[in-house]
């Protein structure tokens, strides 16, 4: 007996090694191919996206050049409408949290709003600054341009003042100049290096909690309810605090582009979940693909039509979040339970049928 | 046990090694237990970095007790050690039991069967006379007992045999068995284990398969173990499934314990043979210890530890049926869920925010659950009612000691079960600050609503 057990101890530890491929089974691949998913993410959107943005973002340097360089009325705006063309496309990039753009922080660096104006102010005033610190982080990016191009004073004239006549003027030029600088810089480093790693991250489809197409999911989902429903619409609309905090709300120095760049990260969180190209009407394999092939065309097509109406009641709201806080609250907030609506579709939903884990704890199944 | 008294003969004496071996094999495994817990960083993930723990009915005085955690669970351990060598056995266990209960007890989000098996079991353990044989005790007091009551290992099979067959009727059911939930869900993602990922687990029949032969197991495996002529094969299978589960799914250490465990039932042929095997390949002793041929109980002692097990085994059976005390559909509402042996059989998520309303202004605000919840910690809690109602009491704890007055606490919930469209959870026109925590049925749990029922046990 005890002779049996041996054998039979050796021979588990043996068949454990080698994972048993004794099965005979027909070789039917029935399963989804999420490494297709994977390559039309990669290179049909992410890397689109990354290209687009990435001009956008040397364009905007540049015209940053040209206006600390010559600082008039027309490189102001030629400025200012560069900021914007690259903050739109920033909507498109943000969610994905991946990569070197992790590793680095990308989007902390990038747009953290609201900006702490009197650490932009105490910057440009000593001069002496270390914009890689975490403490500057809400003192950069996107959202410090936006103060620096539309919030130093109340007309264009007296914000060029602060560029060409003011004491302090060559510190403001320096200080635009050093956020283009790491906003520049930080870009060129994510992109190039999603561009050499991408073989790595379409390759690392298995259900882990550190493969691309999990983190892609996980930071997709992460990325939508707290970057887009919570930053864009709860925080400012006073969904998380006793009264509205319209201050808080996106691209609040321009004032009026909230609402564009709010759709703009809406509509690229459905194209993503569609599988459509970036700037195109083409689709290829996409999550809502991978949940029809789980026999869950339920949740795809909900998640998809809530898109459309959370959609449809944003761009009922008016450009300045801000204003439309002030004026009328409850589009804001019926807004943001529409973007809640798709979060439970996605998180629970849509989770539930990947059967993602989003932690490595031992569970029996609750 | 108690039903057969008239047949069962509690004079009997039987041999001893099956419960040594038992006792060796259990100790070392809780301890490795220990040790990959803490290698995994658990300890500290599980129960030092939240600041709020969700505790069991009664037992919110049981909580992590800051870095001296570590010490309970070196303590933990370094007892279930001494419980494998026979070490001041009677110390060691009742040390190991009640630092191993302390710590299940710190925060229900970590509740598994499996935990609760090792707590059941090492209760028992406190009262048998694991140590009489080939145990440092026997060693160190220089004899050691050949037999021991018989009663006393067939309380280990008995036990076996309620959670095998509890774990078994609990799936008949029509999730399982007509719709192979929830490993409909969780096989086909295992898409990434070799050979069998992409096309095996992908198969509808495969499912269904595993559903059926998995209750099948369960009701027949303890007696396929009970009868000599079948028990190899018995073993067998429960290698197999074990090995199996424990492939497929994140269970730990558990499928290794229940393989020990199933040892139990086979003869002390075998147990004298590993006993031997030890004794020549890593003790190398050659001491021979007196040999006394029994072990028996002072008369007081036994009937003191059968009428304890006969009330405990009475709760044992009984347990994991409270639920039918329960309107609604168990699987929705989770009262009477835990502590049944209900392993394996849900895949539930849900997403569950809750409100702060001023009741006399009507102003209000919602609670980002993170800056009070770990991930896992708000995964659990929302899907359990339980747990919603536990937090959102903390949280109108909580806001009040802010300041906030006349406050009421609501939740925003969605569940989905089993491959259901998510639905709403729980009455959000219910201030769950005013609901008492208590075992009864929580009328603020919305109807289980979806068209496709569960229906059986």
């Amino acid at each position: 007996m005890f002779r049996r057990f041996l054998l039979l101890f050796i021979s588990i530890v043996t068949l454990h090694a080698c994972s048993s491929s004794e099965e005979i089974v027909p070789t039917i691949t029935d399963s989804f191919d999420r490494n297709a998913l994977l390559i039309n993410i990669a290179d049909n959107i992410i890397i689109p996206a990354y290209e687009d943005f990435s001009s956008k973002m040397g364009a905007l340097n540049t015209a940053g050049e040209t206006f600390t360089t010559t600082p008039n009325q027309a490189n102001l705006e030629a400025l200012r409408t560069s900021w914007f063309a690259a903050y739109k496309v920033w909507q498109h990039i943000e969610m994905f949290d991946i990569g070197k753009a992790e590793e680095l922080q990308f989007k902390f660096y990038m747009n953290i709003y609201p900006v702490t104006v009197a650490d932009i102010e105490d910057n440009i005033a000593d001069g002496s600054y270390d914009l890689n610190s975490v403490n500057n982080q809400d003192a950069q990016g996107f959202p410090a341009l936006d103060y620096l191009l539309h919030g130093l004073a109340d007309s264009d004239a007296a914000i060029l003042e602060k560029y060409t006549t003011a004491e302090n003027k060559d510190n403001y030029k320096i200080y635009i100049t050093a956020v283009l600088n790491q906003m520049h810089t930080l870009t060129l480093s994510v992109v190039s290096d999603f561009k050499t790693q991408k073989g790595a991250f379409v390759a690392s489809t298995e259900n882990t909690a550190t493969s691309s197409v999990n983190k892609l999911i996980n930071d997709y989902i992460f990325y939508y309810e707290k970057g887009l429903r919570a930053n864009k619409f709860g925080i400012p609309s006073g969904v998380f605090s006793a009264t509205p905090l319209p201050e808080k709300v996106e691209g609040r120095y321009k004032n009026d582009v909230s609402k564009e760049l709010a759709l703009e990260a809406l509509v690229a969180v459905q194209s993503l979940f569609e599988g459509r190209y970036y700037n195109a009407l083409t689709t290829g394999v996409s999550f809502k693909a991978y949940l029809i092939k789980l026999d869950r065309t339920d949740i795809a097509s909900s998640t998809s039509n809530q898109f459309k109406v959370a959609i449809t009641q944003i761009q009922s709201l008016a450009d300045s979040f801000a204003t439309q806080i002030n004026t009328d609250n409850t589009e804001m907030t019926r807004s943001y339970d529409e973007l809640q609506k798709a979060v439970i579709l996605l998180k629970v939903d849509m989770l539930q049928a990947f059967n993602i884990n989003v932690d490595y704890v031992d569970a029996d199944g609750d | 046990m108690w039903m057969n008294r008239l047949k069962y003969n509690f004079k009997e004496q039987t041999n001893a090694a099956p419960l040594a071996i038992f006792r060796l094999f259990f100790g070392l495994m809780m301890f490795a237990s220990i040790v990959r817990f803490w290698a995994n960083g658990w300890i500290e993930k599980l129960y030092l970095v939240p600041e709020f723990h969700f505790s069991y009915l009664g037992f919110s005085w049981v909580k992590p007790i800051g870095n001296y955690t570590y010490i309970l669970f070196i303590i933990c351990g370094a007892s279930a050690l001494f419980v494998a060598i026979g070490y001041k056995y009677r110390i060691a266990i009742i040390t190991f039991f009640l630092s191993f209960l302390y710590i299940e007890l710190m925060d229900k989000t970590t509740y598994l069967n499996h935990y609760y098996f090792i707590s059941i079991i090492s209760f028992l353990l406190l009262f048998l006379p694991a140590n009489a044989y080939f145990s440092f005790d026997a060693f160190t007091r220089k004899k050691q007992y050949q037999q021991i009551p018989k009663w006393t290992i067939d309380s280990l099979k008995l036990m076996l045999f309620i959670i095998y067959l509890s774990a078994g009727f609990v799936k008949l059911n029509s999730d399982w068995l007509f719709r192979a939930m929830p490993l409909k869900i969780w096989l086909p993602s295992k898409y990434d284990l070799p050979f069998i990922g992409e096309n095996l687990m992908q198969q509808n029949w495969f499912h269904f398969a595993m559903s059926w032969s998995g209750m099948l197991y369960d009701l027949t495996i303890p007696f396929l173990l009970l009868y000599k002529r079948t028990r190899f094969v018995a073993f067998l299978f429960v290698v197999f499934f074990h090995v199996f589960t424990r492939v497929l799914f994140p269970i730990g250490m558990f499928p290794f314990i229940m393989i020990v465990s199933a040892l139990i039932f086979f003869d002390a042929e075998l147990h004298t043979k590993i006993i031997n095997f030890i004794k020549k390949y890593f003790l190398k002793s050659k001491t021979i210890l007196l040999l006394e041929p029994n072990f028996y109980y002072s008369n007081l002692q036994r009937k003191v530890t059968l009428t304890l097990f006969t009330v405990f085994f009475a709760i044992q059976v009984l347990l994991p049926w409270r639920s039918v005390l329960y309107p609604g559909e168990l699987f929705w509402t989770e009262e009477g869920y835990r502590f049944s042996w209900r392993v394996m059989l849900m895949e539930k998520a849900g997403s569950t925010n809750f409100k702060i309303v001023n009741l006399d202004s009507g102003s209000q605000f919602r609670v980002n659950n993170t800056d009070f919840l770990t991930p896992f910690q708000e995964k659990q809690m929302s899907y359990q009612p339980d747990f919603i109602l536990e937090y959102a009491h903390f949280l109108g704890d909580h806001f009040t000691k802010q300041g906030h007055k006349n406050i009421g606490v609501f939740a925003t919930s969605y569940v989905a079960l089993n491959g259901r469209l998510s639905t709403r959870f729980v009455d959000d026109k219910v201030d769950l600050y005013q609901e008492k925590v208590s075992f009864k049925h929580k009328k603020w749990i919305l109807p289980f609503q979806s068209e496709i029922k569960i229906k059986g046990i």
